[in-house]
C-alpha cells in the first residue's frame, strides 16, 4: 500500500498551514518534504502520523503500531540511557525480548553500540538524533515519519543519518522526512517542495529539475529585479522566457534554483 | 538602557499570567487572606450535659455555641468531632472537656474558662487528644498534606509539561498505547512516591516531634488515596494548561498558597469570613486535614469522617475526570482520522 495525504487542507488559527497537500510514500523508498521555516513540513509531517486532524483531505496511513516516528524535538527521554529508550519503545509496541537482535542491529548501525548506558540527555545532538532515528524504526515500521532529522547536525552524522534512511527503505519501509537542506532532496527517490503550505513542485530530484521552465544566468554584480537573488559570492537571475540577460553567463539550474523560481512564480501569481 | 526597558515591558505586556500575577494576584491574595488571617476564635462549638446544665449554659460567654449532642461520653463527643467543647455539669462541679486537635479553639475555651474562674464560676477543664496543645501534633497532619500537594500538583504537572516541551508526548501519542496507559503510567511513580513521602513524614513527626497516631492506619491510607487523586488531577489539568514548566509552577503555586491559608492549616475556619470561609471548603486540604488530625490525634472511627471523605471523593471526581478528559483529550486529537 501507498501511503500519503489526499489534498490535505489544515487550517491553523485562521490561516492555511496546508493548503491540498498531495503527498505520496511508496513502501520500500524515501520521499522528503523540503521547504523554508513555515512551509508546512512539520504540520504536514504531524498529519501524516495522526498527531494533527486534518480540515480536509484523505490520509492514507498504516495502523499506529506500524508507525514510527520521530518528533521535531527528537523525542527521546533524557533522563533515560539510550539502551532505555530504545527499551521503552520495544515495551510500547510489545515486541518483547525477541526484538533484542534489531536492537543491537539498529546500535550498531547508529553507532551507538558504546553509548547504550549513556543518558540520552548527555548525547550529543547528532547522536541524539541517530537514538531518535532508530527509536522510530525499531517496531519495523511500515511507515517510517522523520521531522528534520538532520537539522543542526554536522555534514558527517548527516550522511550517515541518510545511510540509516536508505538501509531502512532497502528493506521495505516507506520513510518520510522533512528537511530544510535541498541538498538533501538529491538523497531521496521523491521530492514534495512546499512553500507556505502549498506545494511548489513534487517527483524525482531529477524531474523537478526537468519541469524548469525558463533560464538561469549568474552574474559578478548586483543585478535589480523581482527575478534576481544573490547565492554565496554571485548574483542569479531567472527568466521565465528563456532569454539570458545580455552580459551574463548561462547556467544549468540546479534544484535550488528551481525551487526558488517556483517560490517566486507562486507569490507573483498569489 | 531605555531599550533594555522597552524590550522588558514588551515581554511581560505579552506574558499574560505574570502579568496577572503580578497585578491581580496581590490585591486578590490581600483581599483573601486579610479576611482569613485570624486567629481569634468567635465561635465555639460546646455541648453541655448534666444535671446542671441549664444552670451552666446560662451563664456560658457568647463565644461558646451550645449545640444537641446524642451521646453522653465527652470523649466520644469530642472524637467525633461533634462539637469543640462538652461540660459535664454535676452537682460536684463541672467539667469542661476541650477538643485538643482544634489547637486555636482549645486555647480560646481554656482562656474564657481560666477568665470565668477568676470571676467566681470555675470549671475543672481538661484536654484531651493533645492534653500539651502542643503545636507541632496539630501541624504535622496537615503539613503531610502540604507534601502530598506538593507532589501531586506541582512534580506531576512539572512531569508532563517536560514531555509535552521535550516533544515526548508526541512521541506517546503516536505510539499505540491507549491514553489511559499513559495518563496511569505518567502518574503512577508520582502516587507511590508521595505515598512513601506521607509515611516518612508521619514516621518522623511521630519519632521528632512524638506527634501521637492513634486511629487506625487504614482510614488514613484511604483519605490519603483519595486526596492524592485529587492532588494528582490538579497536577495533570494545571498541565494541560500550561505551555512551559514556568507557567505550570506559577499555577501551582496559584493552588498550593490558598490551600496552605484557607484550607485551617494555620487558621481555623471558623475564624474567616463567610466568603473566605466557604473558599475553603472548596479546598482539598481542608478535608484531608480533618481526616488527618481525627485519625492521628483522636482515633476518630470512619462513620465520624465520612462528610470529609466523601467531600474528598466528589472533588476526586470532579478534579480527576476533569483531567483525565483534558489529556485525552490532548492525546485523542492525535488519534481520530487515522486511516488504516
Amino acid at each position: 500500500m501507498i501511503f500519503g495525504l489526499d489534498e490535505v487542507t489544515v487550517i491553523e488559527s485562521g490561516q492555511t498551514a496546508l493548503g491540498e497537500v498531495d503527498v505520496e510514500v511508496a513502501p520500500g523508498s524515501i520521499t522528503v518534504l523540503i521547504g523554508a521555516d513555515g512551509a508546512g513540513k512539520s504540520t504536514a509531517a504531524g498529519v501524516m502520523v495522526g498527531l494533527r486532524r486534518p480540515d480536509g483531505g484523505r490520509v492514507r496511513r498504516p495502523p499506529r503500531r506500524k508507525i514510527g516516528y520521530q518528533p521535531e524535538a527528537a523525542g527521546t527521554w533524557a533522563e533515560l540511557t539510550v539502551a532505555e529508550n530504545l527499551a521503552f519503545v520495544a515495551a510500547a509496541h510489545k515486541l518483547g525480548r525477541s526484538q533484542k537482535p534489531r536492537i543491537d542491529a539498529l546500535l550498531e548501525v547508529t553507532d551507538l553500540t558504546g553509548a547504550t548506558d549513556r543518558l540520552a540527555g548527555q548525547l550529543s545532538g547528532g547522536m541524539r538524533q541517530k537514538l531518535a532515528v532508530a527509536m522510530a524504526m525499531l517496531p519495523d515500521p511500515e511507515l517510517v515519519v522523520l521531522d528534520e532529522p538532520t537539522t543542526g547536525l554536522d555534514p558527517i552524522s548527516r550522511s550517515e543519518l541518510w545511510r540509516l534512511l536508505a538501509r531502512s527503505a532497502g528493506e521495505g519501509t516507506a520513510v518520510l522526512a522533512t528537511t530544510s537542506y535541498l541538498d538533501e532532496a538529491e538523497r531521496a527517490d521523491d521530492v514534495v517542495v512546499l512553500d507556505e503550505g502549498r506545494v511548489l513542485a513534487t517527483g524525482s530530484a531529477a524531474e523537478i529539475r526537468a519541469g524548469f521552465i525558463g533560464t538561469i544566468a549568474v552574474s559578478d554584480v548586483a543585478v535589480a529585479g523581482d527575478h534576481a537573488w544573490r547565492r554565496g559570492p554571485r548574483w542569479r537571475v531567472w527568466s521565465p522566457d528563456g532569454s539570458t540577460p545580455p552580459g551574463l553567463l548561462r547556467v544549468a539550474p540546479d534544484l535550488e534554483d528551481v525551487v526558488t523560481a517556483a517560490a517566486l512564480l507562486r507569490r507573483e501569481s498569489a | 538602557m531605555l531599550a533594555m526597558i522597552a524590550k522588558e515591558v514588551r515581554q511581560v505586556r505579552r506574558d499574560r499570567r505574570t502579568l496577572a500575577m503580578m497585578i491581580v494576584m496581590p490585591v486578590m491574595l490581600l483581599v483573601i487572606f486579610g479576611y482569613a488571617a485570624s486567629f481569634d476564635v468567635s465561635s465555639i462549638q460546646t455541648a453541655v450535659t448534666g444535671s446542671g446544665a441549664d444552670l451552666v449554659t446560662a451563664n456560658l460567654p457568647g463565644t461558646f455555641e451550645v449545640v444537641p449532642v446524642d451521646h453522653g461520653d465527652p470523649v466520644d463527643v469530642l472524637r467525633r468531632g461533634e462539637a469543640d467543647v462538652m461540660i459535664v455539669a454535676e452537682p460536684a462541679g463541672a467539667t469542661a472537656y476541650i477538643d485538643g486537635s482544634e489547637l486555636f479553639t482549645a486555647r480560646a475555651a481554656q482562656a474564657a474558662f481560666n477568665a470565668a474562674a477568676a470571676s467566681g464560676a470555675p470549671i475543672t477543664t481538661e484536654v484531651l487528644f493533645n492534653p500539651e496543645l502542643d503545636t507541632s501534633a496539630v501541624l504535622v497532619p496537615g503539613l503531610a498534606g502540604l507534601i502530598l500537594i506538593f507532589i501531586g500538583s506541582l512534580v506531576t504537572s512539572l512531569g508532563v509539561v517536560r514531555e509535552r516541551q521535550a516533544g515526548t508526548l508526541e512521541q506517546l501519542a503516536v505510539m499505540p498505547l491507549r491514553p489511559r496507559d499513559i495518563f496511569v503510567g505518567k502518574i503512577a511513580p508520582y502516587f507511590v512516591v508521595a505515598t512513601v513521602d506521607l509515611v516518612v513524614v508521619l514516621f518522623v513527626g511521630w519519632l521528632v516531634f512524638d506527634v501521637p497516631f492513634v486511629g487506625s492506619p487504614w482510614v488514613l491510607a484511604l483519605g490519603s488515596v483519595l486526596f492524592l487523586f485529587v492532588t494528582l488531577g490538579i497536577g495533570v489539568l494545571i498541565s494541560t494548561v500550561s505551555e512551559n514548566q514556568g507557567q505550570a509552577i506559577q499555577l501551582a503555586i496559584m493552588t498550593l498558597l490558598p490551600q496552605v491559608l484557607l484550607s485551617g492549616l494555620i487558621f481555623p475556619l471558623e475564624s474567616m469570613a463567610p466568603g473566605v470561609r466557604w473558599l475553603g471548603y472548596l479546598l482539598p486540604l481542608t478535608y484531608f486535614n480533618q481526616i488527618a488530625r481525627g485519625v492521628m490525634l483522636k482515633d476518630a472511627p470512619l462513620g465520624s469522617l465520612l462528610m470529609p471523605l466523601g467531600l474528598l471523593a466528589a472533588l476526586g471526581l470532579v478534579v480527576f475526570g476533569l483531567a483525565v478528559l483534558r489529556f485525552r483529550r490532548e492525546l485523542g486529537v492525535t488519534r481520530r482520522g487515522v486511516e488504516a
